[in-house]
């Protein structure tokens, strides 16, 4: 049992070891908590935008209003919740699937973790500040240049902060991945989430960079006179259609990627068989993730590229329906003569794959250039991307925080409450969403704030809003279920599935700060299992037992990314007055400046004696 | 531990020379990158050559001294360096599909 877990301290020394922590594992926890805070306020945005649907001219709430609502649930949704909370999962349980006892530069994820959350806190507060942005989630320049107030601005200066975090840390766990792998962890060996970590950050590498460039030229463009998108200057508004969706695409592969590996960890662990057919699903990853790169213009089939590009990007977009089966048959087949245990990590894993394959087979529907003309613009795709994000993504996210709670939390969810969750967010997905495809179809078209009457339209928005009121009963068991399992919940030994892969392998749960005392020696693919079957049922030191060096705290990381929030304010309102060069300058000067004090300040990190370790030990 | 000083020194004037091609090396990469830069500058302000030569000479250089950089500041002609290699190859390969893909359908 791990000594702090056992002392109790007071509020303020918690608060100011989370405002200054390094470690892997903590860092998950505000991830987790920042990411769970925009989950629930995208939500509320989400239910608000239902129950307006709810009935034909509803007034509930106004049309400028209801444009706000959609853009921000959509950008809260994908950057501000799902990315975060995925990052949250990654570094939870990267370093330790792979034996690592951290990442590579636990100072730039705690940054990485700031700038989100500062970058998050900077959109929303344009609801205070006169109005939130309402050109749409993908914010198209011909709507965003003429877009009144400071809206927009909040959109391209918080995704600018937020979306430098993301590559943070994206970068941060390739180099883990790279140089920290345990004695024996060949890349061949690792479990499949640790490999798709890997795979989404080169993904988060490469497509990122598109959207900071796009944000700059919108915000040039905003803010500073020039012309990239104003036609009526020479611009091109198509531009920045193209940078959204060469960074939009691959965006979407970053929020489901890193699911389809932690759904290939559980479908083996509950099924106690290895995966089916490892080479193949890594291979298969890669393959998306390359063909990612070369498909964003079937968002844009309609924009008139004409119809050699339409029909290349077609085929394109057709090609990735074929990993993404290979996948779907490997799970399958992983379960096939399994000895399946279902609880409600598996539910939700179960939940996933017709939901998915839904999503996967409108997908090839839309990728057809000529049939997407109908389908463009429709509730069809809405029904779509809601069937991949939330039936692959959201559903990724419950299963992996039921199947982790133990190694992240030192507990275990309430299965009851879980199941509970489980079956009425699932229904509810499906009401919501299935009957949207054929609104779709009738000609229902998206964003827009009021559908009239006696268009057959009436009857499927009102299932469509009662299935969101179930998914939010869902989440709101989940939210009791947290606080039920904090206040009383079992505490679980460190293997409580009887796991394959090192994450379970650790002394205690929650494992100690510095995961492992002696790294573990990798066998094979799921080594814990390997050690299992050959009757040791622990994993061998590679190494004996010595002092551990481990990297200190600092509030710099905090402190820098308040620098560029208040700098991110100056930047949005200077061209109000002028006196906002000011917190413009005043922001980035102190930004530097804590660059300056971390540059030159050694600090050596501290060391764990090794008698100490033994103690923990017994 | 008198025997081993022999063999330190050795090593040691191994590693001597080993540093000072690589200083070598470096330098020679350094040089000639100045030097593409100021026989771009130069025809391109001379206005001596053809727009026809102009460009492709230009291209050449650039890519010349990104292979330069990669390679003898970024090391990654030094062993060890298959992953970096793979992934700054894999980024090249990002950048040339999007610019392909935007010129074939501005162009085509
Ligand atoms: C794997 C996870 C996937 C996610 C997260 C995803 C997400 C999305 C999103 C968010 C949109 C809407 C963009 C917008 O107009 O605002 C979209 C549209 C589209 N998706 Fe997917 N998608 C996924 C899989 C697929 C697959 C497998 C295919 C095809 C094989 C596909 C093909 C399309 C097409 C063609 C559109 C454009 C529809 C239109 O705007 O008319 N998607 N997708
Ligand atoms: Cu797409």
């Amino acid at each position: 049992m791990s000594v702090t877990a056992t002392q109790k301290r007071s509020v303020g020394a918690v608060l100011w070891d989370y405002l200054t922590t390094i470690d892997h594992k903590k860092i998950a926890h505000l991830y987790l908590i920042g990411g769970g805070f925009f989950f629930i306020l995208g939500g509320l945005e989400a239910v608000i935008i239902r129950i307006q649907l709810i009935k034909p001219e509803n007034d509930f709430i106004s049309a400028g209003f209801y444009n706000e609502m959609i853009t921000m649930h959509g950008t809260t949704m994908i950057f501000l919740a799902a990315m975060p909370i995925l990052l949250g999962l990654m570094n939870a349980i990267m370093p330790l699937q792979i034996g690592a006892r951290d990442v590579s530069f636990p100072f730039l994820n705690s940054l990485g973790f700031w700038l989100f959350m500062f970058g998050g806190l900077l959109l929303n507060c344009s609801w205070f500040l006169g109005g939130a942005p309402d050109a749409g989630w993908t914010s198209y320049a011909s709507l965003a240049i003429d877009s009144p107030g400071h809206g927009v601005d909040f959109y391209v200066a918080g995704l600018q902060i937020a979306g430098a975090g993301t590559l943070m840390g994206g970068i941060n766990f390739l180099a883990t991945i790279v140089n920290m792998r345990a004695p024996g962890m060949t890349y061949m060996r690792m479990p499949l989430f640790a490999w798709a970590t890997f795979i989404t950050s080169v993904l988060i590498l490469f497509a990122f960079p598109a959207l900071t460039v796009n944000l700059f030229l919108l915000m040039f463009d905003r803010m500073f006179g020039s012309a990239f998108f104003d036609v009526a200057l020479g611009g091109n508004t198509i531009i920045w259609q193209h940078l959204f969706w060469i960074f939009g695409h691959p965006e979407v592969y970053i929020l489901i990627l890193p699911l389809f590996g932690l759904f290939s960890d559980v479908f083996s662990t509950f099924s106690k068989k290895r995966l089916f057919g490892y080479t193949a699903m890594v291979f298969a990853t890669m393959l998306i993730a390359f063909l990612g790169f070369m498909v964003w213009a079937h968002h844009m089939f309609t924009v008139g590229l004409g119809p050699v590009a339409n029909s290349i990007f077609a085929i394109a977009t057709m090609a990735i329906a074929v990993p993404t089966g290979i996948k779907i048959f490997n799970w399958l087949a992983t379960m096939w003569g399994g000895s399946i245990t279902i609880n409600s990590a598996m539910l939700w894993a179960l939940g996933f794959i017709p939901s998915f394959t839904i999503g996967g087979m409108t997908g090839v529907m839309l990728g057809s250039a000529v049939a997407d003309y109908q389908y463009h613009d429709t509730y069809f795709v809405i029904a779509h991307f809601h069937y991949v994000i939330v039936g692959g993504t959201v559903f990724g996210i419950f299963c992996g925080l039921h199947y982790w709670w133990p190694v992240m939390f030192g507990r275990i969810l309430h299965e009851g409450m879980g199941k509970l969750t489980f079956w009425t967010f699932f229904i509810g997905f499906h009401m919501t969403f299935f009957i949207q495809h054929f609104l779709g179809l009738m000609g229902m078209p998206r964003r827009y704030w009021v559908f009239l009457e006696d268009q057959g339209l009436d009857l499927g928005n009102l299932i469509s809003t009662i299935g969101a009121f179930f998914m939010s009963f869902a989440v709101i068991v989940f939210i009791i279920n947290i606080f039920y399992t904090a206040a009383k919940g079992e505490r679980p030994s460190p293997d409580p599935y009887d796991g394959r892969t090192l994450e379970w392998a650790t002394a205690s749960s929650p494992p100690p700060h510095y995961n492992f005392a002696q790294l573990p020696l990798t066998r094979g693919l799921d080594p814990l299992w390997i050690e299992k079957m050959e009757g040791n049922g622990k994993m061998t030191p590679a190494e004996p037992l010595g002092d551990i060096h481990m990297p200190n705290g600092s509030i710099l990381p905090f402190l820098m990314s308040l620098g560029f929030f208040i700098a991110g304010f100056g930047f949005i309102y200077q061209v109000d007055h002028s006196a906002w060069y000011l917190a413009l300058y005043g922001g980035m000067a102190f930004a530097l400046g804590c660059m300056v004090v971390r540059s030159f300040k050694d600090d050596h990190g501290h060391h764990i004696p090794k008698e100490e370790l033994e103690r923990e030990a017994d | 531990m008198p025997e081993n000083t022999s063999t330190n020194s050795t090593v040691k004037a191994y590693q001597k020379k080993k540093n000072k091609d690589e200083m070598k090396k470096q330098l020679i990469a350094f040089a000639s990158m100045i030097a593409f830069t100021l026989i771009a500058f130069g025809i391109v302000a001379t206005e001596s050559v053809d727009k026809m030569f102009l460009i492709p000479i230009i291209v050449i250089m650039a890519v010349v001294q990104v292979g330069f950089q990669f390679y003898y500041f970024m090391h990654m002609k030094d062993k060890g360096h298959a992953m970096p290699a793979t992934l700054i190859y894999g980024g090249v390969w990002a950048a040339l599909l999007t610019l392909g893909g935007l010129g074939l359908i501005t162009w085509w």
